[in-house]
């Protein structure tokens, strides 16, 4: 079975760790060999966090080789942009309708506009969800991770009640049910937007 | 079966092999190993004030007969290198296994090191584990072969090891028992035993030249490719994922070498290629062995981090595929101190005054970038109060030392203690945010607790400044602008050594994030579109088109923003 890439990024506190742990764990309840590499810097916040998330029969490398990811979640759009290269060119990138500026630092360009364009000229299947505004209507937009696993489970053939018990037994009790919701908020996103077989016509940017 | 990091696994490992006690001091990415370790009962774990203290103090556990653990990231073995190069004179009583992280690509350092070198200066073997299951396998092998040979083992880690999580199967505890000591004193070195000592180092290495060939991890993967590899470590799984069928010797012990094992594989083909990280310590050794057919790191770089793409790259010759910066402006986006954070009110006083600021290691380093640009050194832990006493005897009369509270527990103090005593007019501010932040917030022995929770005694700073002989000092609060210009100012202008302690709980500590503070929000139509709040740099403030914006979900009501506002445009958000 060939191995399967996953590549979360975000930024410093949005829970790009979390939710990679959650893919993983999930991952080797579900009979896989798994690795998760988290790659980060100092402090706390802010900064560039991104993870890589293999599965298969067997994984070696904690990183996936670039341009070999099948799935990216970007919880940002800009971090989206940075790990772009390592995607396959038929993978599929559900990016975040989110913005975080970045603080500057000798350079003075302005952010992106047209960052999902960009992505989808090169081939890939962009989706857009509005994960934070999800996760804020459902009372933190912290759980916007929770929202773009969820989106993510709709692609992978990892049973729901794998999923369930992951929730269970990583998140913490207080926030098990926002994260819970969140997650089913991403699967109808998803489901809503046209699935894992068809491109949802308004937030599709791919050609 | 269990997913774990190499951190976690390491834990677990040391405590099936019955270790009683661990001391370590927090550092990325060594961190987590001591404290997952401290929430098995049966382990006695600590954190120490700084490597060297916790490195004598498991020495001194192991040679009272408990097995023993030390933890460190590799600028951590700087500080215990005293004792790390002359504990193997004497040798160990019951295991000690020394835990070092590296940090290749330097993800939360200020350096590279190769910690390989510093185990073959002091004479002592090394296990490098390749996976989290092989992390915890070797931790438990470390300390057999620690009590086997009386010596310390170090267990080298680096940060892809200790954050990657993989498969283990975790097993029981086995009891140790405790081994007396005896008070041989011969076995110690002063000068008159240390040169027997010297010659039995010598056959004590002979004798690990000899285990280090039987060694179970020392093993040849044989492929029906006829490419051969020595490896090890994180790089192994690179090699195995670009080449499947390759034939790899892979080393799990990297000091000694299996010489005669690896002469016999180096034989068996043309051009043998070893690909390791960092330094070329395995090419070089095999050089001295006298082995010339490999390439190494004329391939495989010594600066960062090896992947799985530079290692097709360094084999194969292939190209690695760029990313898409030269297309689009991927903006860099370095870490920021967060909303809130009490260290900015600290870098908005220095940047008005315009001193020469040196920095320490902690969160505050983030000072050094806009809109602060206020720290102008940063090197190593300890080293701020020292290096402006330095630049004070160059003739710098406005300089200001920035330390944290655990770094100044840690190795700031014997700073302070010389200025004084060579009547320096150091300022030192110390950030005394009451954790140690940027490894996740660690108790020290200034916030009242443990490691393991129980609650302790607490240094009181400004007794122990002045007892020291600085007699200027001074408690502020950073949120307060103008009390923490005023009292940075006066520590400036007072004659002797000035210490003024800017004291506010980081931000990220759950007594901190339990308190609701009201938002502040920007009145729009008062606004004077000056830029002035933007010199916060807080990350809760966003500047759109016609003026600055609250994100209130992200606002922690600190009111720096409102302070520095020249017109009253920004107010608590309830008042709007």
């Amino acid at each position: 079975m060939p191995v399967t890439n996953v590549l979360i990024a975000g930024v410093g506190g949005q829970g790009t760790i979390l939710a990679s742990e959650l893919l993983a764990m999930a991952a080797m309840t579900a009979g896989y060999d798994v690795k998760q590499g988290e790659f980060h810097g100092v402090a706390q916040r802010g900064g560039s966090v991104f993870s890589h998330v293999r599965f298969g029969e067997r994984v070696y490398s904690p990183m996936a080789p670039r341009g070999s990811v099948d799935y990216m979640l970007a919880l940002e759009q800009l971090e989206a942009l940075r790990y772009a290269h390592f995607v396959k060119p038929t993978g599929t990138v559900l990016v975040n309708d989110h913005r975080v500026e970045p603080i500057r630092v000798a350079d003075e360009r302005p952010y992106p506009e047209n960052a999902m364009g960009f992505l989808g000229q090169q081939g890939f299947r962009v989706v857009m969800l509005d994960a934070t505004r999800t996760a804020l209507e459902l009372g933190n937009y912290r759980a916007a991770n929770a929202v773009l696993l969820g989106a993510l489970a709709e692609f992978l053939e990892i049973p729901g009640e794998v999923w369930e018990r992951t929730l269970e037994e990583r998140v913490p009790t207080r926030l098990l049910e926002l994260n819970r919701r969140a997650f089913a908020a991403g699967r109808t996103a998803l489901t809503r937007a046209g699935g894992s077989t068809a491109l949802p016509d308004a937030t599709s940017s791919s050609p | 079966m269990r997913l774990m990091s190499g951190n976690e696994a390491m834990a677990l490992g040391a405590w099936e092999a019955g270790v009683a006690f661990a001391a370590g001091y927090p550092g990325t990415p060594s961190t987590e190993v001591l404290e997952r370790l401290a929430e098995y009962e049966e382990v006695d774990a600590h954190w120490a004030t700084n490597e060297k203290v916790a490195f004598e103090e498991a020495m001194g556990a192991a040679l009272g007969g408990a097995r023993s653990m030390v933890t460190m990231k590799h600028v951590g073995l700087n500080v215990a290198a005293d004792p790390f190069m002359v504990f193997p004179y004497a040798g160990t009583n019951a295991g000690f296994v020394v835990l070092v992280a590296d940090d290749p690509g330097m993800y939360s350092s200020q350096n590279e090191q190769d910690s390989r070198y510093f185990a073959k200066v002091a004479k002592v073997p090394i296990l490098e584990p390749a996976d989290a299951a092989e992390a915890r396998r070797f931790t438990a092998a470390a300390f057999e072969l620690s009590e086997r040979f009386r010596t310390p083992v170090m267990l080298r880690s680096t940060t892809r090891l200790a954050h990657t999580r993989s498969r283990v199967e975790p097993g029981e505890r086995r009891e140790a028992d405790r081994q007396p000591f005896s008070r041989q004193v011969s076995q110690f070195a002063i000068p008159v035993y240390a040169r027997f000592r010297r010659v039995e180092l010598e056959d004590k290495l002979a004798r690990l030249r000899e285990f280090t060939e039987e060694f179970q991890g020392n093993v040849v993967d044989e492929g029906s490719d006829p490419i051969g590899i020595v490896t090890h470590g994180i790089p192994y799984q690179y090699v195995k994922e670009v080449c499947p069928n390759a034939t790899v010797f892979k080393l799990g012990m990297l000091y000694p070498l299996p010489r005669r094992r690896l002469e016999e594989f180096c034989r068996r083909f043309d051009t043998v290629f070893v690909v390791e990280e960092s330094e070329g310590f395995v090419e070089q050794e095999l050089a001295s062995f006298g082995i010339r057919n490999v390439i190494g790191k004329a391939r495989f770089t010594n600066v960062g981090e090896l992947s799985a793409d530079l290692v097709k790259a360094g084999l194969t010759g292939a190209p690695v595929r760029p990313d898409f910066s030269t297309d689009i402006a991927i903006l860099p986006r370095p870490p920021v101190l967060c909303a809130g954070c009490p260290h900015r009110g600290v870098f908005n006083a220095l940047k008005k005054l315009g001193v020469l600021v040196t920095g320490d290691i902690g969160c505050y380093t983030l000072g050094c970038l806009p809109p602060y640009e206020a720290i102008h050194t940063t090197f190593c832990m300890g080293a701020s109060i020292a290096n402006a006493t330095g630049f004070h005897r160059a003739g710098e009369e406005r300089v200001v030392a920035v330390i944290g509270d655990s770094t100044f527990l840690h190795s700031g103090l014997p700073g302070l203690v010389s200025a004084v005593y060579n009547r320096v007019p150091t300022t030192m501010v110390l950030l005394d945010n009451g954790t140690t932040g940027m490894t996740g917030h660690q108790e020290h022995p200034g916030t009242g607790h443990t490691l393991k929770g129980d609650t302790a005694p607490a240094v009181n700073y400004e007794a122990l400044i002045r007892a020291i002989g600085v007699q200027h000092v001074e408690v502020v609060d950073p949120w307060d602008l103008e009390s923490t210009e005023r009292a940075i100012r006066a520590g400036l202008e007072h004659s002797g050594p000035a210490a003024i302690i800017a004291r506010r709980h980081c931000r990220l500590l759950p007594v901190e994030k339990a308190e609701q503070r009201t938002p502040y929000t920007v009145v729009l139509d008062e606004c004077i579109v000056c830029e002035e709040c933007m010199e916060s740099g807080c990350p809760a403030l966003v500047w759109e088109d016609d003026g600055p914006r609250i994100h209130d979900w992200e606002c922690v009501g600190c009111s720096l923003c409102a302070q520095l506002c020249p017109v009253d445009a920004i107010v608590a958000a309830e008042v709007a």
